[in-house]
């Protein structure tokens, strides 16, 4: 069976998703990686967007954040400060997705800057509202090819906490979040250890441990319990392509 | 009394150089009428706030009306980056103040509010917090532990785009409401565009859906199509093909002054720029119709 790095990342991302978790989606990979638990193993899967929109379901593909169709259908639409106060900030959210061009060895994310913040190599799009879901959804899982340049040992500015320097500088900070719990790749899946660090703890067939090391900023650590991921069936295959007719999204 | 004008009129009465201008609208509702308007009139060294700068303040940022932009999410979404905005962030020509979502529509809750400033959890990522001071740290009197906190946002002039409103700007909203509420009470005068202007009956018909009362509004705007290429729900739906075809566009200066010389400087309103879009645009954008089921509030 053939299938491309999106798909495989998006098939494991969904298996993450717990029956009845309230979910903090994005646009992209994520909202697939739900719409694709909701119709498999996750049928009271609960879809929040950061746009307002509670309970979507959605009939098209989103293309943005805010697309009318996660409007028409859903359970409840409110305002911004609404969702982050009344749903995040309280601590109503199961698992929120992020993304950003560098994650660290502790799962810090940058969505920032490259380089300096007044004089940047590039100036990245920022938060929007990643900040917050680090930091209060209970868990965080984070989608992302695994290349060499996203995974540097530190990144350049801290967009979104994951354990900062370890698990116990996150727990000082009083955070009501879990942090980051599982960073899937296009390799395999990376979770952290007892101190906070992101370690290999799976590999997809066919990959192996020194092309997840070579492609990792940092001197990479394999669990002991190193295990294979499940191969993708064709019955999730299908489903998720029918989520994404033209390709969009699945086709990198 | 009636606040009805035209766009042109709200927007020479209203809007001023140097003055801090917040154009609501989170993907939804986005009024890009009254932006191209703003370009049209040559106004300068605005301060542009928006959660989302969105394609509204690449275009006015291209158009030499701004030097500085207060934002938390600074991309074509959907797409990849706002690269005029980013190129003149980059070189200077103008300022940023940075937030988060949520720290920048809490700026919001607090104008709206009448209070100084506002309090928010902790979130462990202090790096934004240290390169934009207007982040802060107090104690929370009660508990002793640490919150941030970040100063009201009272724009001088909040343009929001509704469904319909009223001739007094008694506005109902549906869809995505993003910090609409907000701005309008936040900021010190309010210009309201409106898909289309009802009798005070239909507002009074479904008082819960009223967002915006009218005493609060400057200007009442009868602004068909307002929001393209962002949508009105119900209305239109998102141009998601302009919003890949502006990355394209914003490649190039001489493209973005082509682009403007053409569809902002060469067109009198969005009356006449919706038209040009022409009729495949208009089907494309097109929508069925999805009706809530009613609701009784009862003849008392």
């Amino acid at each position: 069976m053939n299938y491309t790095a999106s798909e495989l990342m998006t098939v494991h991302a969904a298996r993450l998703l717990r029956d009845g978790d309230v979910v903090f989606v994005g646009v992209g990979l994520p909202n697939l990686a739900c719409n694709l638990a909701l119709r498999t193993h996750a049928p009271n899967l609960l879809m929040i967007y950061e746009a307002g929109v509670i309970g979507a379901r959605p009939a098209r593909l989103p293309l943005s954040i805010g697309d009318p169709t996660l409007v028409s259908g859903a359970l409840a639409v409110c305002s911004m400060y609404d969702i982050f106060t009344l749903y995040l900030q309280r601590g109503n959210v199961d698992v929120g997705f992020l993304g950003g061009a560098q994650i660290d060895r502790f799962g810090n994310i940058n969505a920032t800057v490259i380089g300096d913040y007044a004089h940047p190599k590039v100036r990245l799009p920022g938060s929007g509202g990643s900040m917050e879901i680090a930091g209060w959804a209970n868990r965080c899982y984070i989608i992302t090819p695994h290349q060499k340049r996203r995974f540097p040992e530190k990144v350049d500015f801290r967009t979104s906490a994951g354990f900062l320097n370890g698990r116990a500088e996150r727990q000082a900070t009083g955070v009501r979040g879990g942090g980051p719990q599982v960073v899937v790749t296009n390799l395999g899946l990376m979770e952290p250890d007892e101190s906070g660090e992101l370690i290999l703890t799976a590999l997809h067939p066919g990959a192996t441990v020194e092309e997840a090391q070579a492609n990792t900023g940092w001197a990479l650590k394999v669990s002991p319990n190193l295990r294979t991921t499940e191969p993708i069936t064709e019955d999730e295959l299908i489903i998720l392509r029918s989520l994404d007719p033209q390709n969009i999204y699945l086709k990198g | 009394m009636t606040k009805l004008c035209s766009l042109q009129e709200a927007i020479a009465s209203l809007v001023h150089d140097g003055d801090c201008v917040y154009a609501a609208g989170f993907t939804h509702l986005i009024p890009f009428a009254a932006g191209h308007e703003i370009i049209r009139q040559g106004r300068k060294n605005l301060t542009l706030a928006r959660a989302t700068p969105d394609l509204i303040y690449d275009q006015m940022v291209a158009a030499g009306c701004a030097s500085k932009v207060i934002y938390s999410y600074m991309g074509n979404p959907g797409v990849g980056s706002l690269r005029i905005l980013r190129a003149a962030t980059e070189s200077g020509q103008v300022q940023i103040e940075e937030y988060s979502h949520f720290g920048m529509i809490s700026r919001l809750q607090a104008g709206a509010s009448g209070i100084p400033f506002i309090p928010m959890n902790q979130t462990a990522a202090t790096d934004l917090e240290h390169a934009n001071p207007n982040y802060r740290r107090v104690t929370d009197p009660y508990s002793g532990r640490e919150v941030i906190v970040v100063p009201a946002l009272n724009p001088d002039v909040a343009i929001v785009h509704v469904q319909r409103a009223d001739a007094n700007g008694n506005a109902h909203i549906w869809g995505i409401l993003g910090e609409q509420k907000e701005v309008a009470f936040a900021a010190k005068h309010v210009i309201l565009t409106a898909e289309e202007i009802v009798a005070e009956d239909v507002i009074r018909s479904d008082p819960n859906r009223t967002l915006i009362p009218g005493f609060i509004v400057d200007a009442v705007c009868q602004v068909p199509y307002c929001a393209h290429p962002s949508y009105t729900q119900g209305y239109y739906d998102r141009d998601n093909a302009f919003y890949l075809e502006w990355d394209k566009i914003s490649e190039s200066p001489e493209a973005v002054k082509a682009w403007l010389d053409e569809w902002v400087y060469g067109v009198r309103d969005s009356l006449e720029y919706w038209q040009k879009l022409g009729s495949e645009t208009h089907t494309r954008l097109a929508v069925k119709p999805r009706y809530a089921a009613p609701v009784n509030y009862g003849d008392y």
